[in-house]
């Protein structure tokens, strides 16, 4: 144990010693440092936001007011819109490509990829990543991989445009839909690169968290945030590789006619030489991947609103060692339930029961997480910051979204809802709004640590309200329309009379989207204004425990200017009784007589 | 001209929150705000905000179950479908009670806590009880789901027949359903990609002895209180075969088939008598009329609920259920494969 420690110390300070004059290029694009590399992952992340938001709120129009003209839908779609009418095959496409970019450019690479990067150093109190150069390296694949997937929003025969699952066949031929053709290609290999940025990162994060914590810092004092962190990568490393062998597989379907998924296929007035694949083999392969996904997405999230909750109520987070343990229970679980995804696959049925049993077991830890948000905040001292309403929204939307998950769960049910606007309302509300509000929270919270300047507070306010209230005027409806039996995906639902008296309803949520999507301008604006224009932050503006503000407010190669600090206690002492002040910072040595419990 | 318009709105609008902006903060620096921090009143307010917001939604979501609640499809047209409404009635009912207790309280402790200067929060760390009660309650709960789900699931997936069920094949392409009979063998015949040609669209082997007495039509007509056990299959991609109002959803996967069981209980002319299909019906052709579209009439429809290209949102079949003696004159007077293949 000693020697290790002395090892982490000896690489440590050698980090410290490499000063290098820095240019433009070593500073702001070729930096090893975790602090940029966070910095470039949110900023990537935030334009790939708002191209994911955009999209929505151009088929969200066509879906309130569908076989209307709009000039702006020309404007932006061009032959894909000819006399501002949207092209059935334009909607799916966008519908594919805002799904894609929301759930892995946006709330993977831009929620997990910036803050492990700023916070894993940072609050175990190690100088960088133990490899700075794979943390760059896995940021210039992301970057390339959201290169390449834009650059197929551009293909003369459209981007892929099969869901954002791309279930082959119909992603695998040309000739189902035009988005199959060069546009899936591309978004194969963007998301092949994705991958790879993303195992490179989610190494490193395991790496850092297990060998580089400063002396005291036992896994059992760890901030929440870095526990989420931890586990998302854990779940990142076993995960994502099943993807990619998914995507190379539908690539070999595609480019070189094996069968893996594809058999008995009629097209196009002929028949292909495909024989004795299995679609469903993709979606197990997929789903493999992609339950675990909704938790890559959701923990750092809920890892996010631990912190800023606990900091902001000035209370220890309730109940350490249960959320840590449901975090761990979370993960475990999202590993044995992807089947949830297909219980109308026609799979067999005592597999269907397997997977509803775990499936609804997962509500049990994550009960516990909803339950131990909401005791924190009793008898708190609560300091509404923005990023605190947001963590507070995020409560919410995860008890709001996760309750549903129990109908969804069960494969009776599923039969009923499956594939409907219910689904849509379900994991929009429980892991968009949910990982959205923790990714704004943390943005919030420690805008001071990355810019050394203060977000406007105001603007904090409007932002949250605003998203608030828009988010649920969105996502809550949306039940009600899966409840009347009306599908997702579908371009227009005037084709069934059934659901002509839907469309009041398409309207409205139409508007709370567009309300929704003009206030981030809002979050945009604040952010870029206070980059440059904020006021100078203090070291600690929200008077916090944990190590990442015992740093000084500039930026240093190496994170401390002296010594890495010792700890000495949990993050999670704040109000402690004996003490004046409500924190006490986990470097402070134990007071005579005080017991750590941690 | 729009897009000339469109930059100048945002330009105004951009210019608009850098006013606020700058007043916002000389407003706060006039009241001696240091670098931003949240003060007193700012908790005071946000405090309650979220209280009023937050119940606020909490109401909200009240009134969209009183305004669009009846939106919700009407009662089961299948048996299995009162036991798959009976869980879920169960179900959203514990989900709601839960909803309306949990949220209230997180905007409530979020209004009450507040900060106020001179208060102290109390330093409670975890109580081992509290956490095993609110873990062992959720649990007794989900068992009893559980366990009624996988007994209803069970039985959908695995029926047991007293009389052998009537087998028609549903078979699926872009963009559209065409349907089977077995004929009165009750067997289908053999099909396969590798027939289809010209008016066999299916693919049927007229070689196999199964196959001569095969009816295949565009209206899925069913008798009531038949059991009917659907073969799928999609000669493509991947469809997926929803009959909302009978509570059964199957995929057709290309290169397999799958299969699914119900018995139809209402016949179309029955259902159409029903309260909820009356209000619903009445509702819609009044939205027609003043669209100035036909009036509708209410059809059990199947959709397809898999994405499958352009015209995904319209592949319909229209399902007609009527008595036995009304679909045995109907299955006559159709054609089989020997007579038109």
């Amino acid at each position: 144990m000693s020697t290790t420690s002395t090892k982490n110390e000896h690489f440590q300070d050698h980090l410290m010693e490499h000063h290098h004059k820095e240019n433009f290029f070593t500073k702001y694009i070729f930096t090893m440092d975790h602090k940029m590399i966070g910095k470039q992952f949110l900023i990537t992340g935030m334009i790939m936001g708002i191209v994911g938001v955009m999209m929505s709120m151009l088929f969200r129009l066509e879906l309130a007011y569908p076989e209307q003209s709009f000039p702006i839908l020309e404007f932006f779609l061009g032959k894909w819109a000819p006399d501002g009418v949207m092209d059935p095959n334009m909607y799916l496409a966008l519908v594919t490509i805002h799904g894609t970019i929301m759930v892995f450019f946006v709330l993977t690479a831009g929620l997990s990829g910036t803050f492990s990067n700023l916070l894993i150093p940072l609050q175990i109190g190690a100088r960088d990543m133990a490899s700075g150069f794979m943390n760059a390296l896995s940021y210039w694949f992301f970057f390339l991989s959201s290169v390449v997937m834009i650059a197929s929003l551009f293909v003369e025969s459209g981007p892929a445009s099969g869901g954002w699952t791309v279930y082959p066949p119909l992603s695998a031929l040309p000739q189902a839909m035009p988005g199959s053709g060069t546009g899936m290609t591309l978004w194969l290999i963007s998301m092949t690169f994705f991958i790879v940025g993303s195992l490179l990162g989610s190494l490193n994060y395991i790496v850092t968290v297990i060998n580089m914590r400063t002396k005291g810092m036992s896994m059992t004092r760890l901030p929440l945030t870095i526990w989420a962190f931890f586990v998302t990568a854990v779940l990142g490393v076993l995960s994502f590789p099943v993807l990619l062998s998914a995507a190379l597989l539908l690539m070999m379907d595609r480019l070189i006619g094996t069968s893996f998924y594809l058999s008995d296929i009629f097209i196009g007035g002929e028949v292909l030489s495909y024989s004795g694949g299995s679609p469903v083999l993709y979606q197990h392969l997929f789903w493999f991947l992609g339950h675990p996904e909704v938790y890559i997405i959701l923990l750092p999230a809920l890892g996010i609103s631990s912190e800023v909750i606990a900091t902001n109520s000035r209370k220890p987070i309730f109940g350490y060692r249960a959320m840590v343990g449901s975090i761990l229970a979370i993960a475990f679980l999202s590993f044995i339930v992807w089947g949830h995804h297909m219980f109308v696959t026609g799979m067999n049925p005592f597999l269907g029961s397997v997977f509803t049993f775990t499936t609804l077991l997962i509500a049990i830890p994550s009960a516990v997480k909803a339950f131990n948000y909401i005791t924190t905040l009793w008898k708190g001292n609560i300091q509404y910051t923005p990023a605190m309403l947001f963590s507070i929204g995020l409560v919410s939307t995860f008890v709001t979204g996760g309750l549903t998950g129990v109908i969804l769960g069960d494969s009776a049910l599923d039969i009923n809802v499956h594939d409907t606007y219910f689904v849509v309302a379900h994991f929009h509300i429980v892991m968009g709004l949910s990982a959205i509000f923790g990714m704004f929270a943390g943005v919030y919270h420690w805008f001071p640590k990355m810019y050394g300047r203060m977000m406007n507070k105001s603007m904090g306010y409007a932002h949250f309200w605003l998203t608030f209230i828009t988010a649920y005027g969105v996502f809550f409806p949306m039940h009600f329309l899966g409840m009347a039996g009306l599908p997702r995906r579908y371009y227009s639902n005037t084709a069934f009379p059934m659901f002509d008296n839907l469309a009041d309803i398409n309207v409205l949520i139409t508007y709370f989207a567009i309300i929704g999507g003009i206030a981030q301008l809002i979050f945009i604006f604040n952010f870029f204004y206070s980059i440059w224009r904020g006021p100078k932050a203090s070291q600690n503006p929200w008077r916090a425990n944990s190590l990442e503000w015992t740093t000084p407010v500039e930026h240093l190669h190496g994170n401390w200017p002296g010594d890495v600090p010792i700890v000495y206690r949990w993050a999670y002492d704040y109000s402690k009784p004996g003490y004046d002040e409500d924190f006490v910072p986990q470097n402070v040595p134990l007071a005579e007589g005080e017991e750590s419990g941690h | 001209m729009n897009t000339v318009s469109i930059i100048v709105l945002i330009v105004l609008a951009v210019l608009t929150i850098v006013q606020v902006m700058r007043i916002s903060e000389i407003s706060s620096s006039i009241q001696g705000g240091k670098d931003n921090q949240v003060s007193e009143k700012d908790n005071d307010t946000q405090g309650k905000l979220l209280l009023l917001v937050g119940m606020g939604f909490v109401i909200s979501v009240l009134v969209m179950y009183w305004a669009w609640g009846y939106h919700s499809l009407p009662a089961p047209s299948s048996e299995h479908g009162s036991e798959i409404d009976g869980l879920w009635n169960l179900s959203m009912l514990i989900i709601n009670v839960v909803f309306f207790i949990v949220q209230p309280i997180l905007f409530y402790f979020g209004y009450k806590y507040r900060g106020k200067k001179g208060t102290k929060a109390v330093y409670y760390e975890h109580n081992n009880k509290l956490e095993l009660f609110w873990t062992v309650v959720p649990a007794l709960f989900l068992a009893v789901l559980i366990i009624w789900g996988l007994n209803v699931w069970s039985g959908l997936m695995m029926p047991e027949n007293e009389e052998e069920p009537i087998v028609i094949e549903l078979y699926a392409q872009q963009f559209n359903w065409t349907a089977r009979y077995s004929g009165g063998d009750n067997q289908l015949g053999y099909a396969t990609v590798h027939e289809i040609a010209g008016a066999n669209i299916v693919g049927v082997d007229t070689k196999d002895a199964y196959s001569s007495d095969d009816i295949i039509t565009k209206e899925l007509h069913l008798p009531v209180g038949k059991p009917i056990k659907f073969e799928f299959r999609s000669q493509d991609v991947i469809h997926s075969a929803f009959f909302p109002h009978f509570r059964a959803q199957m995929n057709c996967v290309p290169g397999s088939k799958t299969y699914f069981q119900f018995t139809p209980t209402k016949t179309t002319a029955e259902i159409r008598q029903d309260k909820d299909v009356k209000n619903h019906v009445a509702e819609v052709n009044e939205i027609r009329l003043a669209k100035g579209e036909d009036v509708w009439e209410f059809n059990y429809v199947l959709l397809c609920n898999k994405i499958c290209g352009a015209a995904h949102y319209n592949m319909q079949m229209e399902i007609i259920v009527e008595t036995e003696d009304e679909f045995n004159a109907w299955i006559k007077e159709q054609k089989t494969v020997a007579e038109t293949l």
